[in-house]
């Protein structure tokens, strides 16, 4: 199977307004935040995580979603948020905080919800999982073909959770893809001295499911296998897992002084950016021309800068709005 | 005319279940042996030959994977009833509870809905160790996001379990394992209660009156009605008439009934199965005083599992579970007539 050209612009549409999303935003994040890095103070409050380099593994499944397929992201959710469709503005303003935010301002950037689109976070590492197995016992339960996506990192499936529920889409034989990033880093400790396996994906096999290897944070090969995967889950085939070798161009969190990487790792990854290998692959396959993918990347632009200046211009909440919405 | 018959607590639950699994094909069980083995304590008796596999559905033991499950399908539109087997396992899954069900209403302002009904089996009093015999009530009724129900008698239990499932919140339903009527476990003769054929509610946060009386009020809820009540028999052969509330809810809580009848009596005894510090009965206790000070005219009094995990020996857990004769003493210290 290779990707219509349709897909390979909206991939690379989703690579960049995700890319461009998380660069504005480590410098949004800054702003209150000099000369003295207070995690609480500034525009931006709280945890950080951004997930620049990684966006080939939302991409590159996202693209064979419908809306009615449901996403549970991790910690490090914006690249999947846009990727599946997330409001962008109602998005930023959540992490910014205000009102208009998809909670009100009640969760900030790991718990991102848009029923619009079905897609939830949770900030526990491995535990979108498990409501991705219910989200797709509920669509099969009530004979609809949409299907699960749980993204988390290479940390996670060292988690119990994780293996739950691998074993319960396994022999319930659900329609799930389950999704690893693998950044090699579980925020300081690299995989190597976490995971007793270098591929997660031979875990597969033990919960009867088939196990894919993405290498090289490649978003064309991914494209292939998700596709395959998601064809299988919504034809009743049954769970895949997918491992994606990917990078994480930031620190863990915004102000991780990155002590336990060499200095050049990612210098070295940014010389084989996904992006950028895309944009040559349209280029040099005559898919397109640098002026169209310039209009796509401006386009991108355009929308992302809008959802910035829409959160700045959205109010804070009322204090005492934190006692609404406990219970519906 | 609509009937009703005698029946045990846990055959009222499963007539709950079944009647709001007929009305409602969303709504569907899962837990470790509720199908064939119809729960370990009963709670899903003749569901699995009604209903089927695919909507009564056992699980694997994986509670963080099922309970979590329940959860995301919750969200997706369907009304999971989720039974966790005994209460004490909920150390192994509780990120699922406290950290998704309980938040993801709050996180997303009301935009998405969590209606999961976890039910649960609670409490002691028949030797079975501290991992297997805790009530907990307060660890989920500490946690804000969480309905919490624990009813005594049958006719509660398939009201508040109708309410439960209907209710758009995630609802932690604890029965007592002592309370549910099975064949090989004691139950107290007030458990079984005529119950009505037809389907009914019970709305969540009104407490019950089970027997009036103008000297000391007695708080309870679940085993403890039982014991409550017993003590109000020896305590009118002393002179003193103690009026029973049945709290039936934790979250949420009926102040009010509490209130007003303390109002009325002057003396508070709160009776709880859970652990003495941190707990229910400190609750119900401040609730009164923080709003009216000056109604209580003796020291209010706490009758729970002291600090210490639940014992096994059955010396030793008789004299630490609250019953009627702990209660009863406390009652005639409140009212000075110890």
């Amino acid at each position: 199977m290779s990707a219509t050209k349709d897909d390979l612009l909206w991939m690379y549409a989703a690579m960049v307004k995700a890319r461009y999303y998380e660069d504005t935003m480590a410098t949004v994040y800054m702003e209150g935040k000099k000369p003295k890095f207070d995690i609480g103070a500034g525009l931006v409050p709280g945890e950080m995580h951004l997930a620049a380099g990684q966006e080939p593994c939302a991409a590159g499944v996202c693209v064979h979603l419908r809306n009615d397929d449901t996403v549970t992201a991790p910690h490090r959710p914006h690249h999947v948020a846009i990727a599946k469709g997330v409001d962008l503005n109602r998005m930023t303003a959540e992490i910014f905080g205000r009102v208009d935010g998809l909670g009100g301002g009640r969760g900030g950037h790991m718990h991102l919800f848009d029923p619009a689109v079905n897609f939830v976070c949770s900030g526990i590492i491995a535990e979108g999982a498990p409501p991705a197995v219910g989200a797709a016992l509920g669509a099969r339960m009530n004979g609809r073909d949409a299907i699960a996506v749980s993204y988390v990192g290479e940390g996670a499936p060292n988690q119990g959770g994780f293996h739950e529920a691998l074993n319960l889409a396994g022999v319930w034989q659900l329609p799930v893809v389950f999704i690893i990033e693998d950044n090699s880093w579980g925020i300081s400790v690299p995989k190597s001295k976490s995971t007793a396996v270098a591929d997660n994906a031979i875990r597969a096999p033990g919960y009867a499911m088939p196990g894919v290897r993405i290498e090289n944070n490649d978003v064309l090969t991914l494209y292939d296998a998700a596709a395959d995967a998601v064809a299988r889950a919504r034809a009743g085939q049954g769970p895949t897992l997918i491992e994606v070798e990917t990078y994480r161009y930031y620190g863990h969190f915004q102000g991780d002084p990155e002590i336990y990487r060499p200095k050049d790792e990612v210098k070295g990854l940014k010389a084989k950016d996904p992006i950028d290998r895309l944009y040559h692959y349209l280029m040099d396959n005559q898919i397109t021309d640098s002026s169209d993918l310039e209009a796509i990347a401006q386009r991108c632009r355009e929308e992302v800068d809008a959802a910035y200046a829409f959160a700045r211009k959205s109010p804070e909440p009322a204090p005492e709005a934190a006692l609404e919405h406990v219970f519906v | 005319m609509p009937s009703s018959r005698k029946l045990t607590v846990s055959r009222a639950m499963s007539e709950a279940i079944a009647q709001e699994m007929r009305a409602d094909p969303q709504t569907f069980v899962m837990g470790e042996d509720v199908g064939a083995f119809e729960g370990v304590f009963d709670s899903t008796l003749g569901l699995l030959e009604e209903f089927g596999e695919e909507r009564v559905r056992d699980t694997p033991i994986s509670e963080t994977g099922f309970i979590g499950a329940g959860v995301g399908a919750a969200m997706s539109g369907m009304r999971p009833i989720v039974e966790l087997m005994f209460v004490d396992f909920i150390g192994v899954c509780m990120n699922a509870v406290y950290n998704l069900a309980a938040k993801n209403t709050y996180f997303s302002a009301g935009n998405c809905k969590v209606p999961m009904v976890l039910m649960t089996g609670t409490g002691g009093g028949y030797n079975d160790a501290a991992q297997h015999s805790q009530a907990l009530h307060a660890t989920f009724a500490h946690l804000p996001g969480l309905k919490v129900v624990a009813p005594s008698n049958a006719y509660d239990a398939k009201g508040l379990l109708t309410t439960a499932i209907r209710d758009d919140n995630p609802v932690v339903y604890m029965f007592h394992k002592g309370l549910q009527g099975l064949v090989w476990m004691a139950s107290p003769a007030g458990a079984a209660t005529e119950v009505p054929e037809e389907s009914y509610t019970i709305p969540f946060g009104e407490a019950r009156t089970v027997r009036s009386g103008r000297d000391v009020t007695i708080v309870a809820i679940s085993m403890t009605v039982h014991g409550a009540l017993a003590a109000a028999e020896e305590l009118a052969t002393e002179g003193i008439e103690a009026e029973v509330i049945d709290l039936r809810t934790l979250v949420p809580l009926d102040r009010d009934t509490v209130i007003e009848s303390v109002k009325r009596t002057g003396h508070l005894v709160v009776a709880d199965e859970d652990y003495r510090s941190y707990g229910l009965t400190s609750e119900v206790i401040t609730s009164v005083v923080e709003a009216h000070p000056d109604y209580l005219k003796g020291p209010p009094q706490r009758v729970a599992m002291p600090d210490i995990p639940v014992p096994y020996s059955r010396p030793m857990e008789d004299a630490m579970l609250p019953n009627a004769e702990r209660i009863a003493s406390a009652a005639r210290h409140t009212t000075g007539r110890g």
